[in-house]
């Protein structure tokens, strides 16, 4: 009886009960908030068709009959709507993953030169976060992009040997044609890649099992280059470069680098770095001292010691902040549109939304995208901050 | 709480941006005290700021004109600059009321728009501007040409059906903005650049040298550019046209600002009924018996205002051609007012 009596919870009214409060609260939340966009929606649309404009995403299938100049799918005037929202829909991915990956490399060399005990490359490492992090990106897309329309017209560059010309339009260079047989030295390749994988596994279990160390860099260039390259050769070189042929106002096709592209990868990746150099810095300045001093009591190299004792213990610092700036520079690949560069916004925010005059849907369309490539990307770092956490035991 | 605030706040913007105008746009105006106009951001001939910040061009004295028949003053008008994309959504959304920007009648402008076009000011047609130096004759030379376009306009859909007309191919730029895409064009990004004819000319003045250029024989298309207004309102969309149709009327009676005064003694019924001496034609618009005076004695009539802006009188030196009076071989034709 007495136990029973301990166990029974004290009574509160369901008034003063955080539970039900709390479910009530969030409850009404929900509802307002549903009701406020429902609200808008509804009201948008009938307004909208009081002055008969339908709203409908029928045009999706119908052609859109206007030729994109960046594209890495199949487009022509022929593509349908639909299409052409993928075909910015991919520009935008590539600028993004691209520039995430080299203002990551920059922003890190930056970072690291900013702690450097050499006066002067710590100095324009510092004058670099400062005028590049203060300028408006939108100037500086810009900014690069009219430099690089200051390049020489392709009209004005006189045919040469090396097949490389750096043109306003873009950067034109010899392409591979790969010809019969050559699916052979991308197999070498692919060999080459997993013998390597193996011994790499197979020398790092010998060097913690016996100490000893095997050169990975020797072997890492026999079968990756050098075994791929004797087989190309010995297969009768099946791939051959194409030159780019003049044509009245160009080269023929594509620019293997398109200056739009160019301008806007340069322009994020310049701007993003600046603020991962900060970043890393702070995260590198959150390691104990003591930890370096450590390092090198044991004899490790200052690279060494940076490699295999503050990085990896910066990382924990680093990594939600820097999830930040790949979200930032994803949404700022947006801003690209304004210097003619394909991407999501400039083609179906605007030439799209321009030929079918569907405001709400496109608008919707294109929030939803960046919404999701924004909640994948904080999916995948905080996946990878979880692995990188501290383990306590 | 501070959420569902913001989901409130986004609900009644949208509200207001799409919310449906609902009393008469004339009345709006008029409680306003002014007329709310959208605008060219800056194109010579058409639709611009001059150093001093007044605006001055065709599309300028068209809605001075239409603020003179409200108001009797033609200074009772603000401009709303506005880019090619944006222009429709800011007719849609009432932050205009009437979006008078070398803007192109169309049927789907018509329909899937809500726009209204009733008149005709200019009538245009599309061409090329290219470099001299490339010895460029015809337009179908542009095959593999880049051109830049801006996007948003008819231009930019022309462009695509005339190079697939011609089984040619082109590499497009395309720019949001008018000065983005000129100076693309200016820096050799482009081969050649296309817009109305008309803002051929305005904007090749802005070029660095303007002489090195030239533009192609070609007209690819037909723009004829008017006001628009939203749909549903027909009284509006009576005055905006009939504000046209006044300034023509005049020009055919040889009523200017000059004469109107002494016109008013005219025994000419169509004189009589278009200054409102005769009839209440004016009344009938929801305005002034006096209403078309008002027009040509602050603006003046149509043929005033093209010389002036566009014509012999300006730096664009552009002849009337299709937009001389019907009389005279042109398009420009205004119903009777009677
Ligand atoms: N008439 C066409 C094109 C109108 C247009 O926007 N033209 C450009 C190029 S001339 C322009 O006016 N730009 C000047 C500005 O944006 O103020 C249309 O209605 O779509």
């Amino acid at each position: 009886m007495a136990i029973a009596e301990l166990e029974e919870k004290p009574r509160i009214s369901p008034f003063y009960d955080p539970k039900i409060r709390a479910f009530v609260y969030q409850a009404a939340m929900i509802f307002l908030v549903g009701y406020g966009l429902y609200a808008a929606y509804t009201n948008a649309v009938t307004g909208l068709s009081k002055q008969g404009v339908v709203t409908s995403l029928g045009f999706w299938d119908s052609v859109a009959g206007f030729p994109i100049s960046f594209r890495l799918i199949d487009f022509t005037e022929l593509s349908s709507y639909g299409t052409a929202f993928w075909v910015g829909l991919i520009n935008t991915v590539v600028v993004s993953v691209i520039g995430i990956f080299l203002a990551t490399i920059l922003g890190f060399i930056v970072g690291i030169a900013r702690l450097s005990s050499n006066w002067l490359i710590s100095k324009i490492a510092y004058w670099y976060v400062q005028i590049i992090r203060n300028i408006p990106l939108l100037i500086q897309l810009i900014l690069i992009a009219d430099l690089m329309h200051h390049l020489p017209g392709a009209t004005e560059i006189k045919q040469n040997t090396s097949g490389i010309y750096l043109t306003n339009q873009g950067l034109f260079t010899p392409r591979p044609v790969f010809e019969a047989g050559s699916g052979l030295i991308f197999y070498a390749f692919l060999g080459g890649l997993v013998a390597f994988i193996g011994y790499y596994n197979w020398a790092k279990n010998r060097q913690i099992a016996t100490g000893k160390q095997s050169p990975t860099g020797l072997v890492f260039l026999g079968l990756i280059v050098i075994f791929p390259i004797a087989v190309f050769f010995i297969s009768g070189m099946p791939i051959s470069l194409a030159y780019p042929v003049k044509t009245r106002f160009s080269f023929q096709g594509d620019a293997t680098l398109q200056i739009e592209f160019v301008a806007a990868l340069l322009g994020l990746v310049i701007y993003t770095a600046a603020f991962i150099a900060e970043v890393v810095r702070a995260g590198i300045m959150s390691v104990s001292k003591g930890q370096t001093e450590a390092a090198s009591a044991l004899g490790l190299t200052a690279g060494q010691n940076l490699r295999l004792v503050v990085v990896p213990q910066a990382f924990r610092v680093i990594l939600p902040p820097l999830t930040n700036q790949y979200l930032n520079l994803t949404k700022n690949s947006s801003l690209a549109s304004v210097i003619a560069f394909p991407e999501l916004v400039q083609v179906f925010a605007g030439t799209v939304l321009n030929q079918t005059n569907q405001a709400i849907p496109v608008m919707g369309i294109t929030m939803l995208v960046y919404l999701t490539i924004s909640l994948i990307t904080s999916f995948l770092m905080n996946a990878f901050n979880q692995r990188m956490a501290l383990r306590e035991r | 709480m501070k959420s569902s605030l913001i989901s409130l706040t986004v609900g009644s913007a949208i509200t207001l941006i799409a919310g449906a105008v609902s009393a008469g746009t004339l009345d709006t105006v008029k409680s306003k005290g002014f007329l709310q106009c959208g605008s060219n951001t800056s194109l010579a001939g058409f639709g611009q700021p001059d150093p001093q910040g007044n605006w001055k061009g065709l599309d300028v004295d068209f809605c001075r004109a239409v603020a003179s028949a409200i108001f009797n003053d033609p200074t009772k008008v603000k401009f709303t600059p506005l880019a090619a994309k944006d222009r429709f959504t800011a007719l849609q959304s009432g932050e205009i009321d009437a979006l008078v920007r070398n803007t192109t009648w169309t049927l789907s402008r018509d329909t899937t728009l809500g726009a209204f076009f009733g008149a005709v000011n200019y009538y245009d047609g599309q061409g090329f501007l290219v470099r001299k130096s490339m010895n460029i004759k015809s337009a179908l030379e542009l095959n593999g040409a880049t051109v830049c376009v801006q996007q948003g306009t008819t231009t930019e859909l022309n462009l695509t059906d005339y190079f697939r007309a011609n089984k040619i191919t082109y590499k497009p730029v395309v720019f949001a903005g008018s000065d983005e895409t000129l100076k693309a064009y200016d820096s050799g990004r482009c081969d050649a650049y296309t817009t109305d004819a008309s803002g051929l000319y305005a904007e090749r003045l802005k070029l660095t040298k303007p002489e090195d250029n030239a533009v192609l024989p070609e007209i690819i298309s037909k723009e004829p550019l008017g006001p628009a207004v939203r749909q549903g309102d027909d009284q509006w969309a009576n005055i905006i046209r009939w504000t046209h149709y006044a300034m023509v009327t005049a020009e055919e009676q040889g009523v200017t600002t000059a004469n109107v005064d002494e016109m008013l003694k005219s025994t000419n019924p169509d004189i009589k009924r278009l200054l409102g001496t005769e009839g209440k034609f004016g009344e009938g618009l929801g305005l002034k018996n006096d209403w078309a005076y008002q027009i040509i004695k602050n603006v003046g009539n149509y043929g005033e205002s093209f010389e002036r802006n566009v014509g012999a009188g300006s730096q664009l030196k552009i002849a009337r051609g299709q937009n001389g009076l019907w009389s005279k071989g042109g398009l420009q034709y205004a119903p009777p007012i009677r």
